[in-house]
């Protein structure tokens, strides 16, 4: 990848001027006078430019763009992705977390169960999902109903957009830890296709708790890693100031997990980000999702078991051809 | 097992890595000489000479347990003359081509004597086959990354094909930064062997130590069959000082220590360091099969 040109805007600031210019071509309207038309043209070809300026963003865009208020959430892709979705609450045990979303919806015919975190559109919905943070409650809602999936047979199809687990003192209180581990043993052992879909922030095992799947989905600006980059920096350096550099030493882009094979797969998102055209991206999310269900669905409980445990067993072992 | 010269040889070698950490707990200057050394106790601020701390397992008189070495651990546990490491050769790789991560890595080797942060060994204890591994936070703070991921899965795979108990001492602050993804993946992988293991009804014992945090938390440590803890140990997933930023209050006095987690329902058994023997002698008396 190459790297930008210093003198090129960062994509926050390329962001915030494509949206003043789309705030004045929607005051505009409808032209009426000739000025009118001249000068709408004149922003759109501008628009146009400054998305083109966005064509190659650095690990600290991806970041920003990662975290983009504006980017479709779980709630989104349920709804363009899937129909008839029926939402299924609550883990059974203690409490509902609204921070994870699930339920059963309809995927080209096919029943499938469809979870993901969410973080909430207004600031009620945002402090009720603790900002996409799940709690225990959240994790064990979601392994009951991969079970139930697994029991009725339906793919699972997960959809992660999260800071990390929820760090507060009654999540700890009620095993956070534990509700983590138990996702990721029993998902490795479920005897239907997962496919994860990673849109948005990737943290920690808060991430890992809804990933470990058969095929990892990356969409282009999600990024993956093993803690935020403030939370990296202020462990590794005890600076949190310093998350810019922690971007770029991390490898937390979707290109960079590909190469590391803990992506499967890169989606490509719309010039500016998934916010600038969702529909785009609501249909290459379809096309890679039908594509990899027909793939995973022709294979036995039994391989679709092995082949995801395998996957997961070789990470970490040094290739003994050395280099 | 001991007429083969170079188990003996081996046996030896282990002896003395156990004694090494033994000794390495003082952090006096090495000017004075080894017996006159002493130790602070975080807890209550005694002094203990090497002596004391010898005699007591490194248990303060006030009940603090200073964490310790694996192969100390290792020898404290298991029955004399049946320690075989397993998994030595698996080594940390710095996949994100981290700046100053190898060396990092060599200053750590030097300082603990150890390879990595988790020592796997087969062996006996008190007559019962067994696997066991035992971390440490001497080297890295115990922080898994590709080589103790790696290495407890090995352990746990031994236990499989062996259909022996495994014990795991669990001592970490986490997964290792350093390592980014790849550290992350081992809490995946290693959980994966762990539901093996469970699924083929083979018996699964893990010993939380102080401390016991992050990733480790989140993934083997809280799959065991059977989960005891070393008194005081802290033991949870975010750090205290992650929650007290969170929340904006300070932490009640005992959080996340042992005793909570007893409390809160995650931990079978509170077990001194003296008593740890005895009881998982106990425990794999229970589970033989004769």
């Amino acid at each position: 990848m190459a790297n930008q040109d210093h003198s090129t805007p960062s994509i926050r600031e390329l962001d915030s001027q494509i949206d003043r210019m789309d705030k004045r071509i929607q005051d505009i309207g409808d032209p009426i006078t000739p000025a009118d038309v001249v000068q709408l043209q004149q922003l759109k070809r501008d628009r146009e430019e400054l998305l083109h300026l966005c064509a190659n963003p650095t690990p600290v865009d991806r970041v920003y763009l990662a975290r983009h208020p504006g980017r479709p959430g779980v709630v989104d892709y349920v709804g363009h992705l899937f129909t008839d979705f029926f939402e299924q609450r609550g883990d059974r045990l203690y409490r509902e977390d609204p921070s994870i979303y699930g339920g059963i919806a309809m995927f080209d015919h096919h029943p499938v169960t469809v979870i993901g975190t969410r973080k909430g559109k207004t600031l009620q919905e945002n402090l009720a999902c603790h900002f996409g943070m799940p709690c225990p409650e959240g994790y064990r809602k979601a392994r009951r109903l991969m079970h139930q999936a697994e029991k009725f047979k339906r793919p699972i199809i997960t959809f992660v957009d999260t800071a990390g687990a929820y760090p507060g003192k009654e999540a700890e209180e009620n095993g956070q830890g534990e509700a983590i581990a138990r996702n990721l043993a029993e998902m490795s052992q479920l005897r239907v296709p997962i496919i994860a879909v990673f849109t948005g922030e990737g943290g920690s095992g808060g991430a890992l708790a809804l990933g470990v799947a058969n095929h990892l989905i990356m969409l282009e600006n999600a990024i993956y890693s093993i803690l935020s980059p403030e939370g990296f920096a202020s462990i590794l350096w005890k600076d949190p100031s310093r998350s810019d550099e922690a971007c770029s030493v991390m490898k937390l882009t979707a290109q960079d997990l590909y190469d590391l094979k803990v992506a499967d797969e890169i989606v490509k998102e719309p010039l500016g980000g998934a916010h600038r055209d969702p529909d785009a991206v609501y249909h290459a999310l379809r096309t890679a999702i039908r594509d990899n269900l027909k793939t995973l669905s022709r294979l036995s409980g039994n391989e679709l078991v092995n082949r995801r445990v395998a996957k997961f067993r070789a990470y970490g072992i040094v290739d003994t051809k050395k280099s | 097992m001991s007429s083969n010269p170079f188990q003996k040889r081996r046996e030896e070698i282990f002896n003395l890595k156990a004694l090494r950490e033994r000794r390495s707990i003082t952090t006096m200057p090495d000017a004075i000489p080894i017996q006159q050394r002493t130790t602070i106790c975080p807890q209550c601020g005694h002094a203990l000479t090497l002596d004391e701390l010898e005699a007591n397992l490194h248990v303060c008189r006030c009940g603090y347990h200073f964490p310790i070495g694996s192969h100390y651990r290792l020898q404290l546990t298991m029955d004399p003359g049946t320690i075989r490491e397993i998994a030595k050769g698996v080594k940390p790789f710095d996949w994100l081509h981290f700046p100053g991560y190898p060396e990092k890595l060599k200053a750590q080797r030097k300082k603990s004597g150890s390879t990595e942060g988790v020592s796997a060994v087969r062996g006996k204890i008190g007559g019962y086959p067994v696997v066991v591994a035992a971390m440490d936070t001497r080297f890295f703070m115990g922080s898994m990354g590709s080589a103790v991921g790696e290495r407890i899965t090995q352990a746990i795979e031994l236990a499989e094909h062996k259909k022996w108990p495994l014990i795991l001492f669990c001592a970490s602050g986490g997964a290792r930064m350093q390592e980014g993804i790849i550290s992350l993946m081992q809490m995946a992988k290693t959980s994966a062997a762990m539901e093996r293991l469970s699924r083929k009804g083979i018996l699964s014992v893990i010993v939380l130590t102080h401390p016991t945090t992050g990733g480790v938390t989140a993934s083997f440590a809280m799959l065991g069959d059977i989960t005891l803890a070393e008194p005081g140990a802290l033991i949870g997933f975010a750090g205290p000082r992650v929650i007290e930023q969170t929340i904006g209050e300070k932490l009640p006095e005992g959080f996340q220590r042992a005793e909570f987690q007893q409390e809160h329902g995650f931990v079978d058994q509170i077990v001194p360091r003296r008593d740890m023997r005895k009881t998982l002698i106990q425990i794999l008396r229970l589970h033989s099969r004769s």
